[in-house]
């Protein structure tokens, strides 16, 4: 027995299905499952792949192929990879694939809540839902023969309570896949042009009806009897906060539960008097069980925004039975309590670039990653998000579309490789202007540190080619490429200076590493001379936080301190230099 | 009515990189040592970059939300002394509160759009009747490592559970590296005298 993470236990259950394929693109809260993954090498083969869609694919052939594969992402992540994920819904595998999507309601670390389990329906393949570590692992085993069985993907919806909650968890032995491994040469199997398509669509209907029947005897979904003047149909994280706020009611448990498993569900309702449905985001369940015919009720008391708990189910159970529902308890000294939002860290390359936009009128489009911090005060320096890659080709829109201002685009060294690189051949292929600055810290940062095509080390731990974004930006028909660091202000403000003002498309590297990552101080601490300075606050408007300006004179707290220098060149009065190092 | 017994729920709060995942990990293997069912949450991503950051720990007879509910925390334990108001809505009544006296200035404090709040203490005691509050850091820095801090507040912590000593021992020894064992035990014994 071991006290275990949703992905620490994801990881066990690839380890102990026999997986020996299996790729992903980190994303939170998704990202801890092939970092645990990969300790299990070398049974099992993992990657970080440039983006997800890439990552489907690999681990898509490789299922093809027989070996048994996974693929791991966030929510937003299954939209990169949904072209391959439609049609593999046709080809069908040999080797069991599994495609473990973590969704993230209430938006903890993301900038939307989509809610995964639709695409399930939507490329007609199974879905289990595990709502705790043991079952992240069983159904994660479980998912692997479904697909044997049929030949189907399957998704494994998990999202970041599951993911990120630590439960005991009993482990098994590895269980090894027999078959032997190769493409099987059968153009009618793999070729989906229009008259084998549309013998696999057939294919996939019927197996549709055959995974109904599987999913109504499957122990992943059970029936709790209890009192059955109330019974609940509930899935996922929501049914551990469900047997806390109706400890009496009957409950249907699904952890299977797409193709919906009708029979058992009709079964539950029937034996019931009132039947609520407890599902976190969408409707899924309810609109279904509502078009079957069956009375239920559910989103007009369980809220469809944000996460479920057991305080806001409370608030249902109290506003179903028509009681008052509890008041908020109110935070004591709420209003002299100062927030505590995240921020770019001391010494992080990217305040350096945001703090030298601040002194241009541009508008700046920027992306997913650390350096969407750059949007929060003081730095203020980032106008626009949408999407991976977005950064790139929303600058080209906003310069189409007639924008007078100089439009620069941001974009991490990670999310460059995942999905910028075609925003840049657009760039230079379609005549544009924009100015492109790939902020490179060499690692992709705000997951907790990846690796990606540009660092030069796989996930395996194996040295490797590192990919060069300026080489990629001159391939891309960017005529001028600049370099440049970040921790000197004067050559930054030179090249924008530079590059902002010519009429042509530019691409900006801007390079240092995440100081968090390499583990060491930019430079020496730097402290400020209280009798030199003035008071101005231009080493505050950095918005690092390791200065302290909570005084008229801000100081330098030399614990946080990564010596980055950046608020020494800021200041006007020479107050701030570095301390000497004690010998 | 319910079949999981008595839950005792702990909640941790503070800053991004103070070592509440440790506390919480070790916590969590004392509860599962002691023979019972357990459940913590933690946070990643965003909300590590200097954020306000809590953890959650319940443990008992069988465990169903890894969440603790508003008003049901047996223990609140904030290693940034704010946090502990920030959080107090998870407190049960009657329950422990353990803080740290440290001060780490949020960014809107730096940069002057917001004030870091004044009497702290006094106003945690009007709060919380049942308090500790000490300088956990300059204790941990009496047994050798100010990053023992999260383990001395385990050890004020301590009192107001019913876990045995023998399983928060196990606990400790089994989460970190073996040279760091002895100092951390230390910690857990100052913690626990300074409650």
């Amino acid at each position: 027995m071991q006290i275990l993470s949703g992905n620490e236990a994801f990881a066990r259950g690839v380890y102990e299905a026999g997986v020996t394929v299996a790729c992903g693109y980190p994303g939170t809260p998704s990202t801890e499952i092939l970092e645990n993954a990969v300790k299990f090498k070398p049974a099992i083969y993992c990657e970080w792949s440039p983006n997800e869609k890439v990552a489907f694919e690999v681990a898509a052939a490789a299922a093809c192929a027989g070996a048994r594969a996974i693929v791991t992402m966030k929510h937003v992540g299954l939209n990169v990879a949904a072209d391959p994920l439609m049609t593999l819904s046709y080809l069908g595998v040999e080797g069991g694939f599994v495609a473990i999507v973590a969704d993230d309601p209430g938006m903890h670390s993301s900038q939307n809540e989509q809610d995964t389990r639709n695409y399930a329906r939507f490329a007609k393949i199974p879905l289990l839902e595990p709502s705790d570590s043991q079952e992240a692992k069983d159904f994660l085993k479980l998912g692997i023969e479904i697909s044997e069985k049929y030949k189907t993907p399957v998704i494994v919806r998990t999202t970041t309570r599951v993911s990120h909650s630590r439960s005991i968890v009993e482990l098994a032995e590895r269980v090894e896949n027999t078959r032997t491994i190769g493409l099987e040469k059968n153009p009618p199997r793999w070729v989906p042009v229009p008259q084998w398509a549309r013998v696999m669509r057939r294919t996939v209907e019927d197996r549709l009806g055959k995974l109904r029947a599987d999913a109504c005897s499957s122990p992943a979904n059970r029936i709790e009897w209890r009192d059955k003047s109330l019974g609940i149909i509930t899935a996922s994280i929501a049914y551990q906060y469900v047997r806390e706020v109706w400890p009496e009611a009957s409950a249907l448990k699904l952890g299977f539960s797409y193709p919906y498993p009708d029979d058992l569900i009709r079964q539950f309702a029937g034996s019931v008097q009132k039947v609520l449905i407890v599902e976190e985001l969408d409707d899924f369940l309810e609109e279904h069980i509502k078009a079957m015919g069956i009375a239920c009720v559910g989103k007009q008391f369980v809220p469809n925004i944000g996460e479920l708990s057991v305080t806001t189910l409370q608030a249902s159970r109290a506003k179903m039975e028509g009681r008052e529902v509890p008041a908020e308890t109110p935070t004591p000294f709420a209003d002299e309590l100062p927030a505590r939002p995240p921020v770019l860290c001391p010494g992080c390359p990217h305040r350096g670039v945001f703090a030298a936009l601040g002194k241009y009128d541009v508008i700046v489009t920027g992306d997913i990653g650390c350096y969407s911090l750059g949007a929060f005060k003081p730095l203020n320096r980032l106008d626009i998000i949408l999407c991976m890659g977005g950064g790139i080709s929303m600058a080209h829109g906003l310069d189409k579309a007639g924008d007078k201002r100089t439009i620069v685009g941001i974009v991490g060294d990670s999310t460059f490789f995942h999905s910028g690189v075609t925003g840049l051949m657009d760039i230079a292929y379609n005549k544009g202007c924009s100015k492109i600055i790939v902020v490179d810290n060499r690692t992709t940062a705000m997951t907790g540190h990846q690796d990606h095509p540009g660092t030069g080390q796989t996930l395996m731990g194996e040295p490797t080619v590192t990919i060069s974004i300026e080489e990629i930006g001159r391939a891309c028909g960017f005529k001028r490429v600049r370099t440049i660091n970040p921790y000197n202000t004067n050559e930054t403000l030179e090249v924008l200076n530079e590059e902002l003002s010519v009429k042509e498309p530019s691409l900006i590297v801007s390079r240092g590493g995440c100081p968090l990552h390499e583990k060491k101080k930019v430079g020496p601490v730097r402290r400020i001379n209280q009798d030199l300075c003035k008071a101005c606050r231009a080493c505050v408007r950095i918005g690092c936080p390791a200065i302290d300006g909570g005084q008229k004179k801000p100081f330098i707290n030399e614990f946080l301190c990564n010596g980055c220098s950046l608020c020494q060149q800021m200041c006007a009065f020479g107050a701030i230099s570095a301390v000497e190092e004690k010998l | 009515m319910s079949d999981n017994g008595a839950i005792e729920s702990v909640v941790l709060a503070g800053v991004g990189g103070q070592g509440i995942l440790l506390a919480s990990e070790i916590l969590a293997k004392a509860a599962m040592i002691a023979g019972n069912d357990v459940k913590t949450n933690e946070v990643h991503g965003m909300a590590q970059r200097g954020g306000s950051v809590i953890g959650q720990i319940r443990y008992g007879k069988k465990v169903y939300s890894p969440l603790v509910a508003r008003g049901t925390a047996r223990v609140l334990c904030a290693l940034e002394q704010i946090e502990a108001l920030r959080y107090a809505e998870y407190l049960a009544p009657g329950g422990l509160v353990v803080v740290n006296s440290q001060t780490i200035t949020p960014v809107t404090v730096s940069m002057g759009a917001a004030k870091y709040p004044k009497d702290v203490e006094a106003k945690l005691r009007s709060v919380f009747p049942r308090l500790i509050y000490f300088d956990a850091g300059k204790r941990a820095v009496e047994v050798g490592d100010i990053r023992a801090a999260n383990v001395v507040l385990l050890g004020a912590l301590s009192t107001g559970l019913d876990l045995p000593m023998e399983a928060w021992k196990r606990a400790i020894e089994d989460s970190v590296k073996p040279k760091f064992r002895e100092m951390n035990l230390k910690a857990f014994d100052i913690g626990r005298s300074c409650a």
